[in-house]
């Protein structure tokens, strides 16, 4: 351990107490990866702080040392934006899980960064309320990695992101200080460039997010195909007909019998795509727009459609689609999960191509995907213990980002950049759109301490770093950048 | 030596010397340049730093007089030729349009594939970009947000000139900042918005407005919050003094049965007799009468206590209140009722701005109020315009 390491260890064993933190070289590694597990690295000191005072002080002598710090709430981001430094300060907000406030009538709660998502609707569903966004790890992710991936879900088609569901967010700043970013006040929506911002603007330590009334009543079908081509020209016209619905999920064949294979979940067989399809609100919507749809995915060539009568028909339905990922190991020894995003209208032509890859390459593809906004999430199967496989199905997984951005779609929808795709950020955008995000980014955190090496290919230098800086600037130190 | 007149003509084909009807606010600039096209607009914005002007961007002036006049004026930017719809996938429900495109001639375009930009701007003649840069948004707020919310991608000029995007033409999409958010309501301030995209939604095939009018804010209060919590999922839920008392009023939409029977169960709610219209009744949606507005957030509660609801105001259920001053009021006047004000929303976290007023009025009062994290937008202002160059003193803190 370094010896500025060292120095702020003890500083946090005054300031947290002896279990707030952890310098244990076993029970680091715990920490050492997110939910992306190819990317680790062993954090030189974990804190487990309880309050904003607590995370603030850390910050302080984290910038008071220039030693640079990364959050983590449950670790169970996509792309690596909670991958610790080795020669940083993991700060973990595992401790700062209490719902603070429920405010029915304002249909709003303030909790900490480290409630996980779906205690926020248990919280709150007896009064008819729910946290709308629903990534699937909903059920072990905290609000605050939401926050900072702006996370989305299933539901997001209908209900939109983390984004549009935060009010306001107390945040610790690189510098130390707690204040507070608003939606609605006067100045600048910071709070709308924070959410998302992947962790390196600042730590949040309060949410106000926005609960939503459950929907009346909510209708599911699954519909089967042939082909992923029929499935999507049901996709299309449901969407054309101006029917906006909860959620609309499509697999395809490989995926069903991945699914099948894991958790048996009796999909129609022979289907070449299935589509979920689920519609929310208002009885007299829902059930004129449900037969609408109904009648659509006919129209398209469904050869069977199965409505969920109750909720237990319903979680059946979603099982397969939600245990997909999984699933996939039953079927391949391992696999790479892709998130990318494509104009819906681009289906067909991008599916097409993913089909073409897969069969030049050799490599297996199944697909997965959120068809009503177009986001795909191929799933890349290989056989680790095979050589050369890892890297062959890296190289399709990365030429499906490419046939992403070629359509004109983004490089991920709801997973984030993280340490995983910064190479890929200079595809989807110019060197001046990186620079002048990264201004933003010089105005938070000048010092680049605040979970550095994420999002962005290349740090931009921010110039004059305001207040006190004790040795060199740590890109320089790190030799990522010269100082002119 | 080159005026700067002749220096930006060079790169714009519309440049020239300004007049008085040219003035923000009474800071008359002087020079106007129109550019056609994004990059004549960089260029625009790269010579204007050559020569160190003060730029200020104009759309169709609807909210020019809104905020605080700019300390220095030299150039303003005129986006009435930037007029194109560059891009519309009706069957991606996206749309990316230049600047001065207005807001009426976008939604008619929209309107033929039946889709919309869910924006009911108070002022359909506001363009694209001004609606960006001053944030706003009508009723439909309560359930399709602002432009924050509905800005998926954004191209920028900066003040050096570079052309910037951000987001891009897909509605899910979490590669790097947001900086559509960040710009939405930034009063052009930290860089010249060109085009936006947006995410659009289906026109719905029925609408209903369903009001009724009650004696007080307590009992407003009462009837917002049983359409609120009630599963009719309304798009729009609005009240506003009328001389009769306050009007309170929902909008439905969607397929014809549903707000039928939706509409019904509004009617319940406000306790029967209320009015069912397929237009929206005339105090909706636009801005209160009077020569100085002041805007108002405040959480939904805040209407049970808002004794300022009289006379020339409205208030949404999104948490936007609007309260017009008349014009005999005098500037110490005004300024206690902003601090009365104020001072009665401070217990509900809420807040009140001055968007306009004559300039006494503005000189007597603090236009803004408290602004939190006020140095980290500072220290951002400072990193896109450390010239100081782009709209100075608009905004919050003398931003």
């Amino acid at each position: 351990m370094s010896t500025s390491l060292a120095r702020l260890a003890e500083r946090f064993t005054a300031l947290l107490g002896p279990d707030g933190v952890i310098t244990d070289p076993v029970r680091l590694r715990t920490y050492e990866c997110d939910g992306l597990t190819n990317h680790r690295a062993t954090p030189g000191v974990v804190v487990l702080p309880e309050s904003a005072e607590q995370v603030a002080a850390v910050v302080r002598a984290c910038a008071a040392e220039g030693v640079p710090y990364v959050a983590r709430g449950s670790g169970t981001g996509l792309s690596g934006g909670a991958l610790p430094r080795t020669d940083g300060v993991l700060i973990v907000t595992a401790r700062m899980r209490r719902v603070l406030e429920i405010d029915i009538p304002n249909q709003r709660a303030v909790v900490e960064p480290g409630v996980i998502n779906l205690d926020v609707t248990r919280a709150v569903r007896a009064d008819g309320y729910y946290f709308a966004p629903d990534p699937s790890s909903q059920q072990i992710c905290s609000v605050g990695g939401n926050v900072a991936e702006n996370s989305g879900g299933a539901h997001c088609l209908k209900y939109g992101f983390t984004a549009h569901h935060v009010l306001a967010c107390e945040i610790v700043t690189p510098d130390g200080e707690i204040t507070e970013l608003t939606a609605d006040g006067p100045g600048y929506d910071l709070l709308g460039v924070f959410v998302g911002a992947e962790g390196t603007l600042g730590i949040t330590t309060k949410i106000t997010v926005r609960l939503t009334r459950v929907p009346e009543t909510v209708q599911t079908l699954l519909a089967a195909f042939d082909s992923i081509e029929s499935g999507g020209t049901a996709v299309s016209a449901i969407i054309g007909a101006g029917v906006v619905p909860a959620a609309i999920e499509m697999m395809d064949a490989l995926s069903i019998e991945a699914a099948e294979a894991a958790v048996s979940c009796g999909y129609p067989p022979g289907a070449g795509a299935v589509l979920i399809v689920e519609l929310d609100g208002p009885d007299a919507e829902v059930a004129h727009q449900f037969a609408e749809v109904e009648r659509l995915c006919r129209q398209a060539g469904a050869f069977e459609i199965r409505i969920a009568a109750d909720d237990a028909a319903r979680a059946l339905i979603w099982r397969g689609r939600k245990s997909a990922f999984a699933a996939v190991g039953r079927i391949s020894p391992a696999y790479l999960v892709q998130d990318g995003v494509i104009p819906r209208t681009a289906l067909p032509r991008v599916l097409g191509r993913i089909d073409a890859l897969s069969a030049e390459s050799g490599v297996r593809v199944a697909n997965v995907f959120h068809a009503g906004d177009g986001n795909l999430h191929p799933l890349v199967l290989f056989d680790d213990a095979e050589p050369g496989a890892a890297e062959r199905a890296e190289e399709v997984s990365g030429a499906i980002l490419d046939l992403c951005i070629e359509h004109g779609g983004s490089i991920t929808g709801e997973h984030g950049v993280g340490v995983d795709k910064s190479r890929y950020m200079p595809r989807m955008f110019t060197d001046t759109d990186l620079d002048t995000m990264q201004m933003v980014r010089c105005g938070f955190d000048p010092a680049g301490l605040c979970n550095p090496g994420k999002v962005f290919p290349t740090p931009r230098l921010c110039g004059e770093v305001p207040g006190v800086r004790k040795g060199v600037h740590p890109l320089v130190e790190q030799g990522k950048a010269d100082l002119f | 030596m080159t005026a700067p007149i002749d220096s930006l003509a060079k790169v714009c084909g519309d440049v020239r010397a300004a007049g008085p009807e040219d003035g923000v606010l009474g800071a008359v600039p002087r020079l106007v340049a129109a550019p056609a096209t994004v990059a004549e607009a960089a260029e625009v914005m790269r010579a204007a730093a050559e020569l160190g002007l003060a730029v200020v961007p104009r759309g169709m002036e609807t909210r020019l007089d809104w905020g605080l006049p700019p300390e220095r004026c030299d150039l303003l930017v005129d986006t009435a030729r930037l007029d194109r719809i560059v891009e519309h996938e009706a069957g991606d429900l996206v749309v990316k349009a230049e600047a001065g495109v207005r807001l009426g001639d976008l939604a008619a375009a929209l309107a033929e594939h039946g889709q919309r930009l869910a924006l009911d701007s108070p002022l359909p003649g506001a363009t694209v970009g001004g609606t960006v840069a001053t944030g706003s948004a009508g009723p439909l707020r309560l359930l399709y947000g602002s432009p924050r919310d509905l800005v998926i991608g954004l191209t920028i000029v900066r003040a050096d000139g570079r052309i910037a995007r951000s987001g891009g033409k897909v509605v899910k999409n979490v590669a790097g900042y947001d900086l559509g958010r960040l710009f939405a309501g930034s009063w052009g301030t930290l860089g010249l918005i060109v085009e936006a995209t947006f995410r659009l939604h289906p026109m719905p095939a029925a609408a209903a407005y369903v009001s009724t009018v009650v004696p007080d804010p307590a009992a407003a209060h009462e009837a917002v919050q049983s359409v609120l919590h009630s599963p009719v999922a309304p798009s729009a839920v609005e009240c506003a003094a009328t001389p009769d008392g306050i009007a309170v009023g929902a909008l439905l939409e969607g397929v014809p049965d549903g707000v039928t029977a939706r509409s019904g169960q509004v009617n319940d709610l406000f306790g029967g007799g209320a009015r069912v219209e397929q237009e929206p009744p005339a105090w909706w949606g636009g801005y209160p009468d009077g020569t100085t507005l002041i805007e108002i957030t405040a959480p939904p509660t805040a209407l049970a206590h808002a004794d300022w609801l009289t006379g020339s105001a409205t208030w949404s259920a999104a948490g936007r209140g609007l309260l017009g001053l008349p014009g005999d009021l005098t500037p110490e006047r005004a300024a206690e009722t902003l601090e009365g004000l104020r001072a009665a929303l401070a217990p509900h976290k809420g807040g009140a701005v001055v968007r306009y007023a004559p300039e006494p009025v503005r000189d007597a009062l603090d236009v803004w109020g408290p602004v939190p994290a006020l140095s980290l937008m500072r220290r951002v202002k400072d990193q896109f315009d450390p010239e100081r160059r782009l709209s100075p003193g608009r905004f919050v803190g003398g931003i």
